[in-house]
């Protein structure tokens, strides 16, 4: 079975919620709408307060190249825009509407059936991406369209598809996989399309049997699509780790992985552009794993963008005694939280509740040259030496030592027998490194 | 739920993997030998094995309380590990207060002056046993015979290793045939009947210990590989070259401290190179080392020496050898 060569880690897989069906849960009272849903420049919004809007509506249009829409997740009434704390632990730009009824959009396509048969040109599916509003589901938030505009002198030869779902806990992805197969292969194939390209592979590790099995036979009437089973190891869901796993081909450093002619999504991604494309619905709502080791009911609900975390938590069985740190996102790569008092935007995966016993860093000792560190980077730095370089505060060594390509996996900290901070201070370094080679280009 | 929520970077989680464990895994693997010299040189061994350990923990614990003024690292186990290393590496018959003196220099200079765990260029255990070597010449080199003096502590019946034996004889002329009909045969040397430091007498109770230590990824095998393959290959070419001035590759890899040098002191990883590729390099000098000195030093051992020799070079080999990069080779297809 396939999988990524240099380094990789086994943290314990605690899917709690891998037999969970996708619930929906209900509308909030007020659902409030972050303006920082996705890499780049923020959208500027459309409506005003008092304004009424419907499901689907466009609210916030994204005008720069990397850039993306926003569009009501409810109907009702702006009541406010105004900066709220939101998911990023910040005081952001918010649009707030008071929710009456579910009024969606008449152009959106209600209706269950799945439809196959994609009519849209190439052009007009990137089109479509854009106007849905569409980023890259697995956490980037990247905008999906940038995506799929091929630059000039380079082709794709191939669409990879995230089925990966390495971090700990998520369940989100391997549920949509499992209730939504048929519109993921419609999906693929749209992308497919977009990128000209008559080649998928879904790539999905072997603890989601189930997954692989469904898939695979979906897609043996679809020709070009194929599911690749993977050994589970993380980060396999990063893109250059997943596309060595897959095609054997290595992303240049620094460079995107069109460079070796490939163009990854997530599953969730996917099912978004089928919607889009195929039902003119855009993204107003996705899947989140609720879960934790205390948490009562850990599930996958699918919620609207802006409707407060509580109301999850809520659904979950309410937030547990001993919780001491939320995580947006899983427990590698996720983002811990501040407060509760957020909504739900569409890079937010899961939202894992960590009791106090295990929120509490172990207090660091010397290192003490064990270099496993750098046998599991998969990148192949080394997170020790650059981690020193940060405390001598040695910018060009860390540059030369690649600091840039790390893609902050937090395998380093995770193995570490001396605990050291080794990802908080190779964070430090990329910053200041970034910083020194944007004044370089200037 | 507390009313405020700890915030920090990610990783949320760690592995179960800590120093500890490592350390505590590296006393577990020495289990085997020290039994194998327990059981050869019975009460004196355990007597040095305990002073030693006593002495490192007890020196460790008070630089760092009354010198450095930290928070004690004993519990890691590391001084431990240096105690039976230094102890392993002495003959039955050394006096306990010089055996403290080599405690002393192990973990007072060696280790606590660079900084503690993790800093210290040099093996601390290997720079207390050439302390000794340097100091105290003569009861560092006669070897009291394993099983004959157990129970008796002073006085016992001494000689020379093999490689003495072997060294001095060609150096009076003597071919390599007639002196070993003088050394021990090949299986009471697997198996530790042969004189020698107390951990340098059975073989395969080192390896078992090595076999444990890569089952539980404490070491790679790397070093001890490329350390055994050198000097047997190097060796072996001499042996090919003129077989009445050069002892065969097998008796090179059995006697003296190749075994327990190469498994237990050259894979200690703070002071061995940070990539496998310099991991490579690393085991390769300290065998051609350890052959020179053998064959052409003054010494009749050279596996400390090397190893300390290749311990200064660690940081030159990080430098010209780091792991592989991702991305750094490209290839398509
Ligand atoms: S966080 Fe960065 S340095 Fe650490 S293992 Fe991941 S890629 Fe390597
Ligand atoms: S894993 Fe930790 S202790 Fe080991 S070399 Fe890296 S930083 Fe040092």
């Amino acid at each position: 079975m396939k999988t990524f060569k240099l380094g990789g880690v086994h943290p314990k897989g605690n899917k709690l919620s891998s037999d969970k069906a996708i619930k929906a849960i209900g509308l909030p009272k007020t659902a409030t709408i972050s303006l920082i849903q996705s890499l780049g420049a923020p959208p500027e919004p459309v409506v005003a307060k008092g304004d009424k809007v419907k499901v689907g509506q466009l609210i916030a249009k994204g005008n720069a190249f990397i850039s993306s829409n926003i569009h009501a997740s409810v109907s009702g009434t702006v009541s406010k825009i105004e900066d709220t704390l939101e998911a990023s632990g910040y005081r952001k730009k918010c649009i707030v509407i008071d929710v009456e009824g579910d009024e969606w959009l008449e152009t959106i396509d209600k209706k269950p059936n799945i439809k196959l048969e994609i009519q849209l040109k190439k052009e007009e599916i990137i089109a479509k991406i854009k106007e849905a509003g569409i980023v890259g589901l697995g956490g980037a938030t990247f905008p999906t369209q940038v995506k799929l505009m091929i630059p000039e002198g380079k082709k794709a030869e191939c669409l990879i598809i995230n089925g990966v779902e390495c971090e700990p806990y998520l369940t989100s992805d391997h549920r949509i996989m499992l209730e939504r197969g048929e519109e993921l292969i419609v999906g693929v194939r749209i992308l497919m399309k977009a990128i000209g390209v008559d080649k998928a592979f879904i790539g999905i590790e072997n603890n989601k049997a189930d997954a692989i099995k469904y898939l695979s036979k979906l897609a043996k009437n679809n020709l070009g699509i194929t599911v690749v089973p993977l050994k589970v190891k993380y980060p396999q869901g990063g893109e250059k780790q997943l596309i060595k796993a897959i095609t054997n081909r290595e992303v240049p450093s620094g460079k995107l992985p069109i460079e070796v002619g490939c163009v990854v999504q997530n599953v969730g991604t996917a099912i978004a552009v089928y919607e889009a494309v195929q039902k003119n619905k855009p993204l107003f709502e996705r899947v989140v794993t609720v879960t934790g080791k205390s948490v009562k009911n850990p599930c996958n609900l699918l919620a609207r963008i802006g409707t407060p975390i509580s109301m999850l938590i809520e659904e979950a069985g309410g937030i547990p005694e001993d919780t001491q740190k939320v995580i947006n996102g899983g427990p590698m790569m996720g983002k811990s939280i501040n407060s509760i008092d957020i909504y739900v935007v569409k890079g937010m995966s899961g939202l894992l509740m960590m009791p106090e016993k295990e929120s509490k860093r172990v207090t660091p000792s010397n290192c003490i040259r064990c270099a496993q560190c750098t046998f599991i980077c998969p990148m192949g730095l080394n997170p020790y030496l650059i981690s020193q370089m940060t405390e001598t505060q040695n910018e060009a060594m860390a540059e030369k030592e690649r600091v840039m390509d790390c893609m902050e996996c937090g395998s380093c900290s995770y193995t570490c027998p001396a605990a050291r901070p080794l990802l908080d201070n190779i964070r430090v370094a990329k910053n200041k490194v970034g910083q020194i080679i944007r004044t370089r280009a200037k | 739920m507390a009313n405020l929520l700890t915030i920090s970077g990610s990783p949320h989680i760690q592995s179960d993997n800590t120093t500890k464990k490592i350390m505590w895994g590296v006393v577990t693997a020495l289990v085997p030998t020290m039994l194998v010299s327990f059981w050869y040189f019975g009460l004196s061994a355990i007597i040095l094995t305990l002073t030693s350990v006593a002495a490192c923990v007890l020196f460790e614990y008070l630089v760092t309380k009354y010198l450095l003024k930290q928070a004690s690292t004993i519990t890691d186990g590391s001084a431990v590990i240096t105690g039976i290393l230094l102890a392993l590496n002495v003959p039955s018959n050394l006096p306990v207060w010089m055996l403290i003196i080599g405690a002393l220099v192990a973990i007072g200079v060696a280790k606590m002056t660079y900084g503690g765990l993790g800093k210290n260029p040099f093996n601390p255990a290997l720079v207390g046993r050439v302390f000794m070597l340097i100091s105290f010449p003569v009861n560092m080199t006669s070897w009291p015979l394993p099983m004959v003096n157990r129970t008796v502590l002073a006085d016992a019946i001494t000689g020379p290793t093999s490689l003495g034996i072997i060294k001095e004889g060609i150096a009076k002329g003597d071919t390599v045939d007639k002196l070993m009909s003088h050394v021990p045969n090949y299986l009471d040397m697997l198996i530790g009947n042969m004189g020698g430091s107390l951990g340098e007498v059975s073989a395969i109770a080192i390896i078992i210990g090595g076999l444990f230590m890569l089952f539980r990824k404490i070491i790679t095998w790397h070093i001890p590989f490329t350390f055994i393959l050198t000097v047997f290959l190097f060796t072996g070419i001499l042996y090919y070259a003129d077989p009445t001035k050069y002892i065969d590759p097998v008796f090179h890899l059995l006697a003296g401290g190749l075994m327990l040098g190469a498994i237990f002191m050259a894979t200690d990883m703070v002071t061995s190179p940070m990539s496998k590729s310099g991991m490579l390099v690393f085991g390769f000098g300290c065998g051609i080392l350890t052959v020179l000195i053998r064959v052409w030093g003054a010494y009749p051992e050279g596996v400390s020496f090397a190893i300390l020799i290749m311990n200064a070079l660690v940081p030159l080999i990080n430098k010209g050898f780091k792991s592989k990069k991702f991305g750094e080779v490209i290839k398509n297809g």
